[in-house]
């Protein structure tokens, strides 16, 4: 099975050489054949007998992540669409694709998409699951910003990027809770310790972080405004991934995980409350469009928002029809998505107040439209699937009612009249795309190209879907024993039989449902543009968009307004940052943990020649501040140095005396070298102003030195290891001379690396001089 | 006396503080000087002061002064002085080529 999976990626690589030959042939003719060979091989598994296969291999198991592969009839239903659907769009492609374009790129995206979609729905291991979902996100960016010169493409890709990585993200938070509560990775072992994560107090929070994952990535509302903006992708894109497959993964997801959370209310109320608001402002959105691509973008949402509430409603029906749903919506729209390419190919354009009357020009298409809408808006003719799932649908939530508890029993009242609503719009929406664009007014002037039929390999792909939205209306048994129910069992967690009937007689409510959809929208529909005017008012300029732009926009703004707050470019004001930041978390963490201390024992005594010399210092290091005049400043800095060499003098400490008094000789002599080597420089000797930060900060931290240093004066805890030094450095040194002992012998490598530290600096100092860029020359 | 001497020590800092957070590049250098006595002598301290001679070994002398110390303060006196005198001459340079020692003047390039 992990072939399944890996063989598009593999042959992906390979694309690039072939497609170096697209002239002669089209690349997407080889590639047609890898989702066709994966099709077949998914095909194998249907039957009334089947059951889960499962495979792994290891990956890093240390961390229990491994590519386990999980086949039941969940995953098998989206790997036969992913791989069916995938080979239709790969034959469109070569009929909708032309030879100048970037064929090798197109495919190599698509392929890659292929991969990451098969990886997620196969995988059983949540962090693969989760690597392929973002294998999904990236490819499907390529794939929007595929003619990436255009500016909306740009938009969009990194508008459907930003929204579902940030899905993407607090997706894989829910998968660490998860994993961290059951203590495994397996989705399989999370469903069967369904109690432990019912009992964990972290639930809700991972509950939480899974949907917003999937509402995400299946566009639900309030973050389905990347869905109409990834219309700019080339139309096979849109039909494969922002129809069929991507969008569903979401739902995928919901299902998947909906045995483990199926025992908590919210997850019902969430979950129904999202996809019947999904459903409904989709569906009302649809209507006010009047690009082809973009009503079929919102009708698109609205019907993931129909699956997203069946899968709440979580009852054997409702599921049982989901998953009918997820088949038929993959068929009817793909087919339409593919309709409307051919539509744009053929007329130029996709604005559906240009086209008109094409029914005559384009029989093919037209008939293909028809089935597809009319299935799509559930007319009860017993030939379209759509209306089966739709039916199925109404008969769900009526019978919500009866497991109502006091927390969700007005949203089971209101739920049957918001689908009615929901479907009143998608009727109206499905009847004003096809006779909008198929009937009506010719308007052959308004058209950039003279229209006529599409050529025959362009029909065969929607053809194929349409032939089975007419087979499943037909023999709805056909798949239902040998494959929904499979799907539906591994969502449902028991078994799950359900015939389809088309005739329920005149008396049943979901039956009544649908004729008062068909009956109120056939009336909106042909007074149409009598009432569209309501969308002035409602939602009128209110958008989500508007919201997804301003938070972008804010986000700059602030960001960047924050960083120049503190970003000034100023040394003093990092420096004061700087010396603040230590300040304050050394003094709080000494007061914390009451590291100030003090001792008066153990002190050498006190004497006058010492604190001449202290003092001296004192007065030398508080000069420099007040000093205005450059060359004074320098010979106090050199006083206070000398008065150093007197202290270490004081200390017995002859080599330090030696070497600060030759070192703070060398040091002046620059000083005041560099001072005469300064002629440019403007001689600002001003008076220091005084600056009450600047003195805050530097006593402050004056102060803390010197308490810390008290501190660890007077804190004795281990004695010193100089007696080592003083008892070895002759006997094994051989030298009277501890501290000379010490610097070449027993710590030679500090002695090795100051050197090394003098040398580069000799270097650079050299360098400095000598080397002059040439000015202008840059 | 140690506490005299650390006192100093705090005194070292906080004006070499002082001269970092100036203008000049001059005073810079200063305050980096100022700060690395402050820190030598600091060092000095945490070893005990004048608990016996020189660490010179001499015969019929048990007492010595710690050592180390003066060791680690020997290599650290003879690293910032490299530093001073590298810092002195990119002063000199920056002052000369920018033909200004204002750091708020230096702050920022075009490709910002």
């Amino acid at each position: 099975m992990i072939f399944t999976v890996l063989i598009p990626l593999l042959i992906a690589c390979f694309i690039p050489f072939i497609s170096k030959y697209k002239h002669k042939i089209h690349t997407g003719i080889f590639v047609f054949f890898v989702p066709l060979a994966i099709f077949l091989y998914f095909l194998q598994f249907i039957g009334t007998g089947f059951e889960p296969i499962r495979h792994t291999y290891n990956w890093i198991p240390s961390l229990g992540i491994n590519f386990d592969f999980h086949l039941d009839g969940l995953s098998l239903l989206f790997a036969l669409l992913i791989s069916g659907i995938g080979s239709l769009v790969v034959l469109y492609s070569i009929y909708y694709l032309d030879r100048s374009e970037r064929l090798g790129h197109f495919y190599v995206y698509l392929l890659m998409f292929m991969s990451a979609m098969l990886g997620i729905v196969l995988s059983d291991n949540v962090f693969v699951l989760y690597t392929f979902w973002e294998l999904t996100s990236i490819s499907s960016f390529l794939l929007i910003g595929y003619w990436h010169f255009k500016e909306k493409s740009r938009y969009g890709a990194l508008k459907s990027m930003m929204i579902t990585i940030f899905g993407g993200l607090s997706m894989f938070g829910g998968f660490i809770l998860l994993s961290v509560i059951t203590g495994t990775t397996s989705i399989q072992a999370m469903i069967a310790n369904a109690d432990i994560i019912m009992d964990s107090p972290y639930m809700p929070l991972a509950l939480g972080f899974i949907l917003l994952g999937a509402f995400t990535k299946s566009a639900q509302f309030p973050f389905h405004i990347w869905l109409p903006d990834a219309m700019e992708a080339p139309t096979p894109v849109s039909a494969y991934l922002h129809s069929a497959t991507m969008v569903k993964a979401g739902l995928y997801l919901v299902a998947r995980f909906s045995p483990v959370f199926t025992g908590f209310e919210w997850f019902f109320i969430i979950v129904s409350i999202a996809g019947i608001l999904t459903l409904c402002w989709g569906s009302y959105m649809a209507v006010r469009q009047t690009d082809l691509k973009a009503i079929l973008a919102f009708s698109t949402i609205s019907q993931l928002g129909m699956i997203m509430a069946m899968l709440g409603f979580g009852t054997k029906a409702a599921i049982f029809a989901a998953m009918f749903h997820i088949l038929n919506h993959a068929t009817f729209k793909g087919s339409l998505f593919m309709v409307a390419g051919t539509v744009d190919h053929e007329t130029g354009t996709r604005d559906i107040r240009k086209l008109g009357g094409l029914a005559t020009l384009m029989p093919i298409t037209a008939t293909l439209a028809l089935f597809g809408t009319f299935s799509m808006a559930g007319i009860p003719l017993p030939f379209l699937n759509g209306f089966y799932s739709k039916e199925l649908f109404f008969g769900s939530s009526i019978e919500l009612q009866e497991g109502a508890t006091a927390l969700s029993s007005f949203l089971v009242e209101i739920i049957p009249y918001l689908a009615v609503l929901g479907s009143i719009f998608t009727f109206v929406y499905s009847m004003y795309f096809v006779f909008g664009t198929f009937w009506g007014p010719k308007q052959l002037d308004k058209l950039p190209k003279k229209p006529h039929e599409a050529p025959i390999g362009m029909l065969i792909a929607p053809g194929i879907l349409v032939l089975g939205v007419v087979l499943i209306g037909l023999v709805p048994s056909l798949i239902n024993g040998t494959f929904i129910a499979h799907a539906a069992e591994a969502v449902y967690g028991g078994e799950v039989t359900q015939e389809i009937y088309f005739w329920h007689g005149w008396s049943s409510t979901a039956f009544q449902m649908s004729l008062a959809v068909v009956g109120i929208g056939a009336i909106l529909t042909v007074t149409r543009t009598r009432w569209s005017g309501i969308y002035q008012a409602f939602p009128g300029k209110l958008s989500a968009n508007k919201v997804y732009d301003w938070l972008m926009e804010k986000l700059d703004t602030y960001s960047s307004n924050v960083t120049r707050s503190y970003m000034t470019g100023s040394l003093r004001n990092y420096m004061a940052i700087i010396l603040s930041a230590i300040f304050i978390v050394t003094v709080t963490v000494m007061l914390v943990t009451g590291g100030f201390t003090m001792n008066f024992e153990d002190l050498a005594p006190v004497t006058t020649i010492e604190l001449a010399v202290v003092l001296v210092i004192m007065a030398a290091a508080v000069g420099t501040i007040f000093t205005n005049k450059n060359v004074a400043a320098i010979l106090i800095v050199g006083m206070a140095g000398y008065g150093i060499a007197l202290l270490f003098v004081i200390y017995r400490a002859p080599d330090l005396a030696l070497t600060q008094l030759a070192v703070e000789t060398v040091s002046v002599a620059l000083f005041l070298l560099c001072f005469y080597h300064l002629p440019n420089l403007k001689k600002r000797n001003e008076p220091f102003r005084t600056k009450t930060t600047n003195a805050i900060v530097s006593i402050g931290f004056g102060t803390m030195v010197t308490l810390i240093g008290i501190s660890a004066h007077s804190s004795d805890w281990f004695g010193t290891i100089s007696d080592y030094f003083l008892e070895t450095s002759y006997s094994l040194g051989g030298g009277d001379n501890v501290v000379n002992v010490i610097l070449v012998d027993m710590r030679g490598l500090d002695t090795l690396f100051e050197i090394a530290v003098l040398g580069i600096a000799a270097l650079a100092i050299y360098t400095l001089i000598k080397y002059r860029s040439n000015k202008g020359e840059k | 006396m140690e506490f005299i001497i650390l006192i100093l020590a705090g005194v070292l800092f906080a004006t070499a503080i002082y001269n970092l957070l100036q203008k000049q590049l001059l005073r810079l250098v200063i305050g980096s000087v100022l700060l690395s006595h402050g820190a030598h002598l600091f060092i000095l301290t945490m070893g005990e002061l004048k608990r016996g001679r020189p660490p010179i070994l001499t015969d019929g002398v048990e007492n010595y002064t710690d050592p180390l110390p003066q060791a680690l303060i020997l290599t650290s006196i003879v690293i910032s002085f490299g530093i001073t005198s590298l810092l002195l001459v990119l002063a000199y340079r920056t002052a000369n080529e920018n033909e200004t020692d204002n750091m708020e003047q230096l702050r920022g390039n075009d490709n910002e």
